[in-house]
């Protein structure tokens, strides 16, 4: 992997409409029991402009950015080598349903540990008024060569 | 599906949010296990378009050195945190989730993967109204995530506290 990588900022995505369905499809995939994922009234309720999607759906805008990040020519990350080492999400709310948001990446920091490469992404994804909603945080262990 | 109409009979989600006073380091503030399949496994690659083959052909799963068919990590993560979410009532409470991945969920095709979750208080700053919640959770009886944090505040303080607030200010106004 290339270590100049570190510090690189991708071009923001393209505006990822989250849907309705799109929410209660991934809660139920993540086998949510929460009303809030999947009654639009429930949610309205509790104070939400729509249903609310669970914590770790950014991972569907973060896709996104790490697609540019493994595609990169000049990165040298051998997809078919690469295992999700650890992930984190930093929120400032949850995301709801209706929200229009881009994400950003920036390589953190890529290690070299023993024959293995990690690279840790950190993808900020916001709004369409441009404020944070949350930080999806990857790293991801690309195996050497055996 | 477990998540169906049902579960909105609870109501409203924030009249059962906890009392973080009434916490202590090392309770146990909720527990749930958790059956995947296949179908589990086809059905998160589908709501979450992460279409690798090795989470749901073996052969392909096998060609790159796997004992077979594993979970996705994400998916892992996904479900962890839910018996938190029921526990806290409102998401919106969650600041911070994080989690390692220490070790494949191998599912098998007839026997599928049981997955149980336990979550621990396992820090508390009362003057902050915060708590870090430790998740633990094995795959087969084996620990699949390392590090599985949640970082969450409190709902108590802030209500209680403003509506007092708007209702000191209200009463000399309504008196004057």
């Amino acid at each position: 992997m290339n270590p100049d990588l570190q510090g690189r900022v991708f071009e923001k995505t393209a505006p990822y409409l989250v849907g309705r369905e799109k929410i209660r499809e991934f809660a139920a995939a993540v086998f949510s029991q929460s009303p809030l994922n999947f009654d639009v009234e429930a949610a309205v309720a509790a104070g939400y402009p729509d249903l609310v999607a669970p914590p770790t759906f950014g991972v569907v805008i973060q896709e996104g950015t790490l697609a540019q990040l493994l595609a990169d020519p000049t990165a040298g990350i051998d997809f078919s080598r690469v295992v999700h080492g650890d992930q984190r999400f930093t929120s400032t709310r949850p995301i709801v349903a209706g929200d229009e948001l881009t994400a950003t990446l920036t390589v953190a920091s890529v290690k070299q540990l023993g024959g293995h490469s990690m690279v840790t992404s950190e993808s900020s994804i916001v709004d369409a008024t441009g404020a944070h909603v949350v930080t999806a945080i990857s790293t991801l262990v690309v195996r050497g060569d055996e | 599906m477990s998540a169906d109409s049902s579960t909105s009979a609870h109501g409203t989600p924030a009249a059962s949010a906890p009392d973080f006073a009434g916490l202590a380091v090392g309770d146990v503030v909720a527990e749930r296990s958790f059956t995947l399949t296949r179908d589990s496994l086809v059905r998160y690659a589908g709501a979450s378009g992460d279409f690798n083959p090795i989470h749901y052909r073996d052969d392909v799963a096998v060609s790159v050195g796997l004992d077979g068919v594993l979970a996705h990590g994400m998916l892992t993560m996904g479900l962890a945190v839910q018996p938190v979410l029921d526990w806290l009532g409102d998401p919106s409470l969650v600041d911070d989730y994080q989690v390692r991945f220490t070790r494949p969920v191998f599912v098998g095709p007839e026997t599928g993967a049981l997955l149980e979750v336990s979550a621990t208080v396992g820090q508390l700053d009362a003057a902050a109204g915060t708590a870090r919640i430790d998740l633990t959770a094995t795959g087969n009886a084996q620990t699949v995530l390392g590090k599985a944090q949640v970082r969450v505040h409190s709902p108590a303080p802030a209500t209680p506290s403003a509506s007092a607030l708007s209702a000191a200010t209200a009463t000399p106004a309504a008196s004057a």
